[in-house]
């Protein structure tokens, strides 16, 4: 059900779910969201020490590592989560749509607008402490990441063969067994490549939010991202440089130590009957393979695993095949847990009555400033995503035919992918300032630095895809150009072009929050937009504009993800695969 | 069904028994060969074996030892670290029988096993497994196959259940009691097969009695012999075959033996017939077994061969006895080509007339059933052509 080649986030595509789902999923979001602010604004009475962030080149080498730190923390928190959240969702057929629905929304909301209130509750539950501004950027980084993984494991446990699943039932595996020798296995490409996507993800939201304003507080971290935007903000330019490098230096690194050998290494799990004669190659996999040390690992693990086995062999589980369709054939729930849901029910009605309650306060005015903004920003999105689209079609496709090209490009997409457009953006600012240029542009510059390379690296791949012969074909029968690009090329790299502006989507409306408002040297530069008047709500800290901004930003993506992306995806799925 | 049986699904309705306690609950000893292998491609050929094992709790020693001993039994050693996509369609499926046999199953399941493999694979497969059987070299109790072949059904099962659908149910049930090794082309086998083909081919029609079995060997009617297609080989290419399957322990998979002679399976084929013909070797599943006078033909000096060849042919070669005939019924002991050439005319084409009427000469020279005359196109019975020289010299 995916496409090939995976620079991309899963998306949910295959289900709709009746409205009064979505609805829930809704509420449970808004009641949440108020929870967090009333207790952040209540327990929010003493003030937190402000860390200083230095601007010198000495300082980079530490605020690098927290920065990775940090990422690191959030990354292995949100792999955590997203196995146990997509195995609980693919084994439990009661809970399952549920599940995947909250998945779909959470995943289409910008991360960046939780922010504050996010911010806001961790540092109330760790009061007077650095502790809880850092805790409330980690979970922020982390729900950026996890939804697309945790998505690609369920679907992954989804689409596990059914007679390799019988094969592991009738041979009477531990649920342990399973796991590591099934489950894992399969899932491990698809975690792989959304990894590449998550932590790039993580990168881009860390940045922007290791340091930022609310009314008249200061909360910042020191990180990369907190030293970018003092710089910026001192308009010092030669530190903004400096930061900017050792972001690439970072990108570059960890594309080289960690994806390009994680990569080449899952090619093990490839689910294939033949031995495929494309691999990724990784010179650091070479070398720690034929190291002596890398059997160590395993014959740690297997000493370990032993005993396990032996135990588990034992239980009544591993003694009995159990029927594939036990799950649907269990009795109702019980009387306890009907109350229980009734109770959590109730709780979270109240919070999101609450919430729209706390809606009341926004005057007409400010609503008709917010429709504006979303209006302007929807439209900015989808410039971004029609100008990469437009140029990254020929690039991508002249590139893709020729081979040689192709296996030098793609890989700088995919570390291009990585670098944060937030990184870029001081850098970006400054010159717009210089001309004397507005956000407006600005901004759709922006989005466009974190959006086209994921197209181009799909277009890429789509192009490498079309089948020779098919190439073939059209010059023997003389196609026009014309012909050529309407019968052939779109036709074959449409799946491809529809999974990259997928994902580049998601990444543009995340940039908007982002891209609309600014400080630099002093000034406030900002533009009309649902992402400008989110952040100027935290600046100021008007809860209910940013709430209300945050659910029309939510809505506008869900919708466009439902009606537009999903319809095309299937298109794509369906009609314009290119098979065999 | 055979899901409900293993205890992978639960029937709708009814219930299955495992000694005589409910499948759910029981502690049922099963294995399943499946029709896609269903082998971990991230696993060696010596885990995906092990990995049931461990499922058991057996240590790691033991589960070493018996995993080998597997892979042996099946023919797989030496490939116990390749990894499944490796190996070819054959192979993985071997892998998937010694993944099903290590944890001695009393009850095997074979889910089309056979079906997504090359027809010659599939026939040594099968072969191989009744071998397993008979040799009751594996503690299974019952085989349990579901299969789409109906050739395949009779030939392995000794009891057939024919289902039919919307809803399923049994259409016919009966015994094979034709013995092992059974024969593809005997009569009751050939009957039997056409009764499960009708049987399928009318699901409205009530199955009649499956045939009586009992009918002996196919008997060859006389009448309705033509000439039988001889392969191109010649008899020195059949001796060499003969004498590299005696050295193999008188039988081989015919492919394999293609490897060992760098041969093309195509250049094979043909001297593999031909001793086959003459009764030297039998093909039984894709292997070729040597006979017994496939054996002294192979242990005996050159006169001897030549005298059992020259047996073999006359017994089994149409054309090559009725030359012989023709040759001991004319005065003259003469006969010209075109006499035999007009005869094979009616069954082959002119070119392969030709090809045939060369293969006939190498094998009745070499059998010294007759001599060829090539300058005049003439077969001479072999004393017959002493005399004639005999008395040109003579009349010198």
């Amino acid at each position: 059900m995916r496409v090939q080649h995976p620079l991309a986030r899963t998306l949910v595509t295959a289900r709709t779910w009746p409205f009064l789902i979505d609805v829930g999923v809704a509420t449970c979001a808004m009641a949440v969201f108020f929870a967090v602010i009333s207790t952040g604004t209540y327990w929010l009475g003493k003030p937190i020490p402000v860390v200083p962030i230095s601007h010198s080149i000495a300082a980079l080498p530490a605020y690098a590592f927290y920065s990775i730190v940090r990422i690191a923390i959030a990354y292995l928190l949100s792999l955590v989560f997203a196995i146990s959240y997509g195995y609980i969702a693919a084994y439990n057929p009661r809970v399952e749509a549920y599940m995947i629905a909250v998945l779909d929304i959470l995943q289409s909301i910008p991360v960046l607008s939780f922010l504050p209130p996010v911010v806001l509750a961790m540092v109330a539950l760790v009061p007077g402490h650095q502790m809880g501004i850092e805790m409330g950027v980690i979970l922020l980084i982390f729900t950026g990441q996890v939804w697309n993984l945790a998505f690609s494991f369920y679907s992954s446990l989804k689409s596990i063969p059914k007679e390799m699943v019988e094969a592991s039932r009738i041979y009477r595996y531990s649920a342990w067994q399973r796991f590591w020798q099934l489950e894992m296995p399969y899932a491990t490409i698809g975690l792989v490549w959304n990894s590449i996507v998550s932590v790039a993800g993580g990168w881009f939201a860390l940045i922007a939010c290791e340091m930022f304003t609310m009314g008249d507080r200061n909360f910042q971290l020191p990180g990369l991202g907190s030293y970018l935007q003092t710089a910026t903000v001192s308009g010092d330019i030669r530190a903004m440089v400096a930061g900017f490098a050792v972001v690439i230096l970072i990108v570059v690194a960890t594309d080289q130590v960690v994806w390009r050998p994680l990569i080449a290494w899952s090619d093990k799990f490839k689910f294939e009957q033949v031995e495929s004669s494309e691999r990724v190659v990784s010179p650091i996999l070479e070398v720690l393979r034929r190291s002596n040390l890398s059997t160590l690992p395993g014959r740690l693990w297997s000493r370990f695993e032993e005993p396990l086995y032996q135990r588990m062999a034992s239980t009544r589980d591993c003694r009995v095949v159990h029927p594939l369709d036990e799950e649907t054939t269990r009795k109702k729930p019980s009387i306890g847990l009907w109350t229980l849901g009734g109770i959590a029910g109730v709780v979270v009605l109240w919070g999101a009555s609450k919430a729209v309650l706390m809606l009341q306060t926004v005057t007409l005015a400010e609503l008709g400033t917010l429709l504006e903004g979303a209006g302007a920003t929807f439209l900015r999105v989808n410039a971004s995503l029609l100008i990469s689209a437009a140029w990254t079609v020929p690039v991508g496709v002249s590139i893709g035919f020729n081979p040689k090209l192709a296996r030098i490009v793609q890989p700088v997409a995919q570390v291009m992918a990585s670098v944060p457009a937030t990184a870029f953006f001081p850098i970006l600012l400054i010159g717009l300032v210089q001309i004397g240029g507005g956000l407006g542009v600005g901004s759709i510059a922006l989005m466009l630095l974190g959006t086209q390379w994921y197209i181009l690296f799909n277009v890429i791949a789509g192009a490498m895809s079309i089948p020779s012969d098919l190439r073939e074909v059209s010059s023997l029968f003389h196609f026009t150009r014309w012909q050529r690009w309407t019968k052939l090329i779109l036709p074959g790299i449409f799946p491809y072009l529809i999974t990259g502006m997928v994902t580049a989507s998601g990444g543009a409306w995340n940039a908007s929050v982002f891209a609309e408002y600014s400080h630099v040297q002093d000034r406030t530069l900002q533009t009309i937009g649902l992402g400008a008047q989110i952040d100027a709500a935290t600046d100021s800290g008007r809860f209910p504009i940013l709430l209300l901004a945050t659910i029309m930003i939510s809505l506008m993506v869900v919708t466009m993800n439902r009606l537009v992306w999903r319809r095309l995806y299937r298109l794509a799925e369906t009609r314009y695969k290119l098979e065999g | 069904m055979l899901r409900m049986l293993s205890g992978l699904s639960t029937p709708s309705a009814g219930e299955v028994y495992w000694h005589e306690k409910p499948i759910a609950g029981a502690e049922i000893n099963v294995s399943i060969v499946f029709q896609s292998f269903a082998l971990f491609p991230w696993l060696t050929v010596l885990e995906n074996v092990e990995a049931p094992l461990q499922a058991r709790g057996i240590s790691p020693e033991e589960r070493r030892t018996r995993s080998m001993r597997m892979l042996d039994t099946v023919g797989l050693d030496g490939f116990e670290a390749a990894y499944p996509k490796e190996l070819s369609g054959g192979m993985k499926q071997r892998v998937g029988f010694a993944r099903a046999l290590v944890v001695e199953p009393e009850v095997l399941f074979l889910d089309e096993p056979f079906s997504a493999l090359d027809v010659l694979t599939a026939e040594n497969l099968r072969s191989e497994l009744l071998e397993l059987w008979a040799n009751k070299t594996m503690p299974t109790k019952a085989v349990f196959l579901v299969t789409h072949n109906i050739e395949e059904a009779v030939l392995l099962a000794d009891r057939i259940i024919v289902l039919g659908r919307n809803p399923g149910h049994i259409r016919t049930d009966f015994r094979v009691q034709i013995a092992q090794p059974r024969d593809r082309k005997s009569e009751p086998f050939t009957q039997l097969v056409d009764y499960i083909y009708k049987v399928l081919t009318r699901p409205d029609v009530t199955p009649a009695e499956a045939p009586d079995q009992q009918t002996g060997p196919k008997v060859r009617d006389q009448r309705q012999m033509h000439y039988q297609m001889l392969p191109h080989a010649r008899p020195g290419g059949m001796a060499g075959l003969l004498e590299l399957l005696l050295d193999k322990g008188g039988r081989d998979d015919i492919y394999r033996l293609a490897d060992d002679l760098a041969f093309e399976i195509d250049d094979l084929l043909p001297i593999v017939d031909a001793a086959q013909l003459l009764g030297f070797l039998k093909i039984e599943e894709g292997d070729a077994a040597i006979t017994e006078t496939g054996t002294e033909f192979a242990n005996s000096e050159i006169l001897r061969q030549k005298e059992l060849f020259r047996e073999a042919a006359q017994t089994h070669v149409l054309l090559l006895r009725q030359i012989r005939r023709a040759l001991e019924a004319k005065s003259d002991h003469t006969v010209p080509e075109d006499f035999f050439l007009d005869m094979l005319d009616e069954q082959f084409s002119e070119e392969e007339c030709l090809r045939q009427m060369e293969t006939a000469v190498a094998w009745g020279r070499y059998a010294e059933i007759f001599e060829f005359d090539a300058g005049r196109r003439r077969f001479v019975l072999p004393d017959a052509q002493d005399e004639e020289l005999g008395a040109s010299e003579e009349a010198e």
